[in-house]
């Protein structure tokens, strides 16, 4: 089965883990630019890597910098497979705006209602289309 | 509603210089944010000159490569150097030339040297009403909050496309029925004493933010103007736990000379009223180490220090002998003040680090501990520097901060709420 999603920033198609934050994150100071992982000790997903994860995201706080961050994910080839949000994110999705503007290959950002992304675990693919599918049903 | 571009702002969409990619960034930002078309802004501050890899680097170089000029006043906020020379930073190369080629880069496309995090006590102060794109969350909240201009949360290269094409995207914090507050944060439970101490503002703004997460509020129960150093902590800690663009404090902030005028409805739609436990709870959480007997450093300055707070620091120190160092810092519009009467000198002698340009938590300044303990009386210095540096945290107020640097371990002083 798959569950249409409106595009927010067009990309890759792209498979990975679901991986489902419980908690906003400021991906400044939050992520480790370098290799992806959750940094923020006091985030409950501390420890995680969103690097080739499609990464369902219950909203960003903090910085003004995640943009910076996510486009240093981009650029360092260790980018989520995929987000998804459930509002377009101002600030961390220029990430993938800026890094299109350079020529670099960007993963997928789409919206979907916040109440779904509990149902989301295993591997995740963002078609095309940007439709998520599980893998495997 | 889809985003409609005039004709001029079209032609430089299309073209392929560094104007061009600007333009084309803020349009899509403004088409992915709902908005019906750009306006004019009147300034800038600019958060994307920090290194944090090398892409920010090749993306200013290909603006300044493609001819590109900031056309509004354009502030920059901290940079991965000490360009003053005051602190030695760790940064090796060949991040640390990718970190100065950054900094130059923004430099030819036309902005301010201002290198701080308080641009708006360096003489950047937007008029009440203005629109402007400011970056950097302690900057954009208190831009909105106390100077009344208006911004959302401009993001690292939005604010610099904004600069060269001084257009923002017509949302948001541009418009005035989206500044008005929805809830009430009621502190009028509070003692009077704890309302007039230093920490109650980066705890309260701590507590805010998480409370209120990106929704607007009014402060209610203020009976005292706390100070501008006082709102400059309490916006940056509520920036820092939440995604806070704009607080109101009745009686005390521009747009709310009372809580009725600023409210969006004739009821908030939740009042959140703060006990003392609450606030107890929330002073705790700004701590991650656990018990411990002594403490490797001290930070402060974030934000970035006012010549005030260097007031109080050296009249908190007078004259001793510190165990741990104190890293202050600061801009260097405070730098200047401070070197006049061999101040810094003498801060210098009793062991303060002065770190201008920067700070600690953004480039590595502080030597590398395995289980170092930092204090801080910055609620967003508790924040970010257990997940930027390495060290633990122990929240405490300059005071305490002082006389803890001195013994070389933790000191508390009391202060109920």
């Amino acid at each position: 089965m798959s569950t249409a999603a409106e595009i927010l920033v067009p990309g890759k198609a792209g498979e990975g883990e679901a991986l489902v934050l419980t908690a906003p994150i400021s991906f400044w100071g939050g992520v480790d630019p370098k290799t992806g992982r959750i940094a923020d000790v006091r985030h409950p997903q501390h420890g995680e890597i969103i690097a080739g994860r499609v990464l369902f995201l219950p909203g960003t706080i903090g910085s003004s910098s995640a943009s910076a961050v996510l486009m240093e994910l981009v650029h360092n080839g260790r980018p989520p497979a995929g987000l998804v949000l459930h509002e377009p994110d101002a600030i961390l999705l220029l990430g993938l705006i800026v890094a299109r503007e350079m020529g670099w290959e960007t993963p997928m950002a789409v919206r979907l209602g916040r109440e779904t992304f509990e149902t989301y675990g295993g591997r995740v693919r963002i078609a095309e289309d940007g439709a998520l599918a599980v893998s495997g049903e | 509603m889809s985003l409609s571009l005039s004709p001029q702002e079209q032609a430089i969409a299309a073209k392929q210089d560094g104007a061009g990619m600007a333009m084309r960034i803020v349009a899509e930002s403004a088409r992915l944010l709902g908005a019906p078309r750009l306006i004019p802004i009147a300034s800038t501050h600019i958060d994307g000159a920090l290194y944090h890899g090398d892409s920010g680097t090749l993306f200013a170089e290909k603006l300044v490569e493609g001819g590109a000029k900031v056309v509004v006043r354009s502030t920059l906020n901290v940079g991965a150097l000490d360009l003053m020379g005051c602190s030695r930073i760790r940064l090796e190369e060949p991040q640390r030339g990718m970190a100065r080629r950054m900094m130059e880069a923004y430099r030819k496309l036309g902005c301010e040297q201002s290198w701080t995090c308080a641009p708006y006590q360096a003489g950047h102060r937007p008029a009440l009403g203005s629109d402007v794109a400011w970056g950097e969350s302690n900057a954009v909240v208190f831009c909105n909050s106390v100077l009344g201009a208006r911004t959302n949360r401009y993001g690292d290269f939005l604010d610099i496309a904004c600069a060269i094409t001084g257009r923002a995207p017509d949302y948001g914090l541009h418009r005035p029925d989206n500044r008005r507050a929805r809830l009430v944060f009621d502190v009028s439970g509070l003692s009077p004493s704890f309302l007039a101490s230093e920490i109650a503002w980066p705890v309260l703004g701590s507590l805010y933010g998480r409370e209120v997460g990106n929704a607007i509020g009014v402060v209610t129960g203020v009976t005292a103007h706390p100070g501008e150093d006082a709102l400059k902590a309490f916006g940056a800690a509520a920036a820092s736990s939440g995604a806070v663009g704009l607080f109101h404090i009745a009686g005390m902030t521009p747009e709310a000379p009372d809580a009725e005028a600023i409210l969006a409805g004739p009821e908030p739609e939740a009042v959140i009223r703060v006990t003392s436990d609450m606030v107890a709870k929330t002073r705790a959480g700004l701590s991650t180490a656990a018990a411990t007997k002594t403490i490797d450093a001290v930070a402060i300055g974030s934000p970035h220090l006012s010549n005030a707070e260097f007031d109080s620091l050296e009249r908190l120190i007078a004259g001793r002998r510190l165990s741990v160092p104190i890293y202050a810092c600061t801009g260097r519009h405070a730098l200047a003040l401070l070197e006049r009467d061999g101040r810094r000198k003498r801060l210098e002698a009793s062991g303060v680090f002065i770190v201008a340009d920067t700070c600690v938590v953004v480039t590595p300044i502080m030597p590398e501990l395995g289980n170092g303990v930092l204090m801080t009386n910055s609620g967003k210095f508790a924040h970010y520097a257990p997940g930027n540096t390495g060290y633990a945290v122990l929240y405490g107020s300059l005071a305490d901060c002082v006389e803890s640097a001195v013994l070389g371990k933790p000191v508390f002083t009391d202060i109920a709420a």
